[in-house]
């Protein structure tokens, strides 16, 4: 129980970094926080107590297994968190070049 | 027959990748001596190099490639229309003990209508691209993204699976963020960003809710998560994946307390995009899939809670965003805002729970896909002949672009609800469910926001195409035939997509969509094949 609490206490300090922060660089590391909890959760809800690899080979055709598909969810997740912020990084770089600070408040040259 | 269902997802992306491939082979060709120097700079003269060395069939190719895969998905989406229930199984994996194992995808009604949804608007807009993205220097790469986006979209639509769902949906989102960007000046960037920070926020919450599903169920195939919920009966974990999945579709629909991104995002894309996003992507990322899994995968139609939540958020988004519309000057930001209050129309008609609300619903769904993608066309045209998107500088346009100023006027009429044009018709369906469900206030709210609808868009109408010529615009033309044409098409589908409620039709797009809705948790019985 005490590890679904961290995770989601992982979570919630991506949220608050998202939410509060001002510099771009450390909003990314907020969104990237949010997704390790989420990964991390996914990996936990298929982990059991004990379980060995899921590869049934002689001796273990009766071993505790653990659950081989959020591994394999989270590495696709994992996939696809690298091209999230690997595009938004590019944006940030770009959006510094453009306005010379990473600053949100001071990016706002968008109408209101 | 059921062969072409994978087709609407591999076609796209094939090409996705092939494109960029192709484009460095032929089109880029003289690069390769000068590949080493700043390519970027060089861009302008790279294209004018391009014209003399290549002339100009090599770089229409792209173009019709691209033109052509659209063309080919659209046949494709009219072909599956009024069909049975069709299942597709990823490399042949059959249920194991009654349990399914592959990757299943599933069209149904529901699915037909988002598809054509998709691939009419797709088509279209590519057709669209072909002069509006001359300005911009990398057509070949925005044709890679665009043909994601399509890809993405047509995934999540047939997806039968959650996983799937959610790995489709980033397909699509990132291709949109990428997109927003394209033109990479300071406001485009700003706008990205900001829709990429939301987005992704959005993405962990349907992720986190998918997890806890995946935990309380242990499947992630929707139709056996629909089974083992309403065998086991597991309340709680549902209830809070539900809310979780609201927040996260929600952001990616703009319904109202997550609508910040949208006025940025949309009116920063290309306008081709902007149609896309505006009319297809929040729709098909965003209500589509938040239908599907509340009404289908979780079982939650008959849940009063989640109901009235749908209510409210569609009630506030449709008020609010109307209100915040009136005040706009930026034609594009109009139409972004115009865009929520719609949204708010479809979400608040599904919160109502009958069968008339799904209808008007999903009709409402599909007449805003047409016409408000043609008042971004519209609006993209607007800026490709004069370079101005400020509604009080404009003025008198209808003489000078008559085909831009006419579409513009019916797709105006037909999302402000003047009958006999289609958005009259899902307008008046959503207001009579309204009605008939028991919400007389809601229904009046209704009425009073549509009115205003019609009050920000005849100020559109009125200072952008009718009153005097402005001095500035003597010389401005019409945009070139291609535009035009796709204009023409969507504003022909405002005029007659009323004819979907006609009996004989109305059960072949309309009915069987309902249908799915209508039918809720069922939806796994169907699937599984019991």
């Amino acid at each position: 129980m005490i590890y679904y609490l961290l995770c989601m206490l992982l979570f919630v300090i991506g949220l608050y970094g998202v939410l509060v922060k001002r510099n771009l660089i450390k909003i990314i590391i907020g969104l990237v926080l949010m997704e390790y909890a989420t990964f991390l959760f996914l990996a936990l809800v298929g982990y059991k107590k004990g379980g060995t690899a899921p590869i049934i080979t002689k001796g273990f055709e009766k071993a505790v297994f653990v659950d081989p598909l959020p591994q394999a969810l989270v590495l696709t997740a994992i996939v696809i968190g690298l091209a999230t912020t690997a595009l938004v990084v590019s944006i940030a770089v770009r959006i510094y070049q453009r306005y010379g600070t990473f600053d949100v408040k001071e990016i706002r040259r968008l109408k209101e | 027959m059921m062969n072409i269902i994978p087709l609407f997802i591999a076609l796209p992306l094939g090409a996705a990748f092939l494109l960029p491939i192709l484009g460095y082979r032929n089109f880029d060709k003289q690069k390769t001596g000068q590949a080493k120097r700043a390519v970027v700079i060089s861009i302008r003269r790279r294209r004018a190099k391009r014209a003399v060395i290549l002339g100009k069939r090599s770089k229409k190719v792209p173009d019709i490639l691209v033109n052509l895969i659209t063309l080919t998905l659209l046949v494709l989406s009219l072909m599956v229309i009024n069909r049975e229930l069709m299942v597709y199984k990823m490399g042949g994996w059959e249920a194991f003990k009654g349990i399914p194992i592959g990757i299943y995808l599933v069209l149904d009604g529901l699915s037909v209508l988002m598809l054509l949804i998709i691939n009419v608007v797709g088509f279209l807009a590519t057709l669209y691209s072909v002069n509006y993205m001359e300005k911009y220097t990398d057509k070949t790469r925005y044709y890679t993204l665009f043909l994601l986006l399509i890809a993405g979209m047509n995934g999540v639509v047939l997806s039968g699976d959650m996983f799937n769902l959610f790995v489709f949906l980033e397909v699509a989102a990132i291709a949109s963020y990428a997109l927003v960007a394209f033109g990479t000046e300071a406001e485009e960037l700003e706008a990205a960003f900001k829709y990429q920070v939301m987005g992704t926020v959005a993405s962990g919450f349907i992720l986190l809710g998918i997890a806890l599903l995946y935990g309380a169920s242990g499947t992630l195939n929707m139709a056996d998560i629909a089974r083992v919920i309403s065998q086991q009966g597991i309340k709680g974990m549902v209830l809070f994946a539900g809310v979780l999945f609201i927040t996260g579709f929600g952001l990616k629909a703009a319904i109202m307390p997550f609508h910040a991104w949208l006025p940025d995002a949309h009116p920063s894309a290309p306008a081709p995009i902007s149609a896309m996003l505006s009319g297809v992507l929040i729709k098909a990322i965003g209500v589509y899939a938040l239908v599907r899994i509340i009404f289908n995968v979780l079982g939650l139609g008959e849940t009063k809670s989640i109901l009235y939540i749908l209510m409210a958020l569609g009630t506030v988004s449709m008020v609010a965003g109307a209100l915040l519309a009136l005040g706009q000057r930026d034609f594009k930001r109009l139409l972004a805002y115009s865009s929520i209050s719609q949204i708010g129309y479809i979400i608040f008609a599904f919160g109502l729970g009958t069968p008339l609300g799904f209808l008007g619903g999903l009709f409402h769904l599909l007449n805003h896909a047409s016409f408000k993608s043609l008042l971004f066309l519209n609006s993209g045209a607007v800026v490709y002949a004069t370079e101005n998107r400020d509604l009080e500088k404009m003025g008198g346009l209808l003489e000078r672009m008559p085909v831009t100023g006419a579409t513009s006027t019916i797709a105006s009429m037909s999302i402000s609800g003047i009958p006999p044009l289609s958005g009259f018709w899902s307008k008046l369906i959503i207001i009579i469910a309204a009605i008939q469900a028991g919400h007389f206030i809601l229904a009046s709210v209704a009425v009073l926001v549509s009115i205003i609808t019609l009050a920000y868009y005849l100020k559109v109408q009125r200072l952008a195409f009718f009153g005097k010529l402005g001095q500035a615009w003597k010389k401005t033309k019409e945009v070139p035939g291609l535009m035009c044409t796709s204009m023409i098409i969507l504003s022909l589908l405002c005029v007659g997509l009323g004819v979907l409620l006609l009996p004989g039709i109305k059960n072949m797009i309309l009915d069987p969509a309902v249908e799915v809705l209508k039918n809720g948790a069922q939806y796994a019985n169907l699937i599984l094949g019991e």
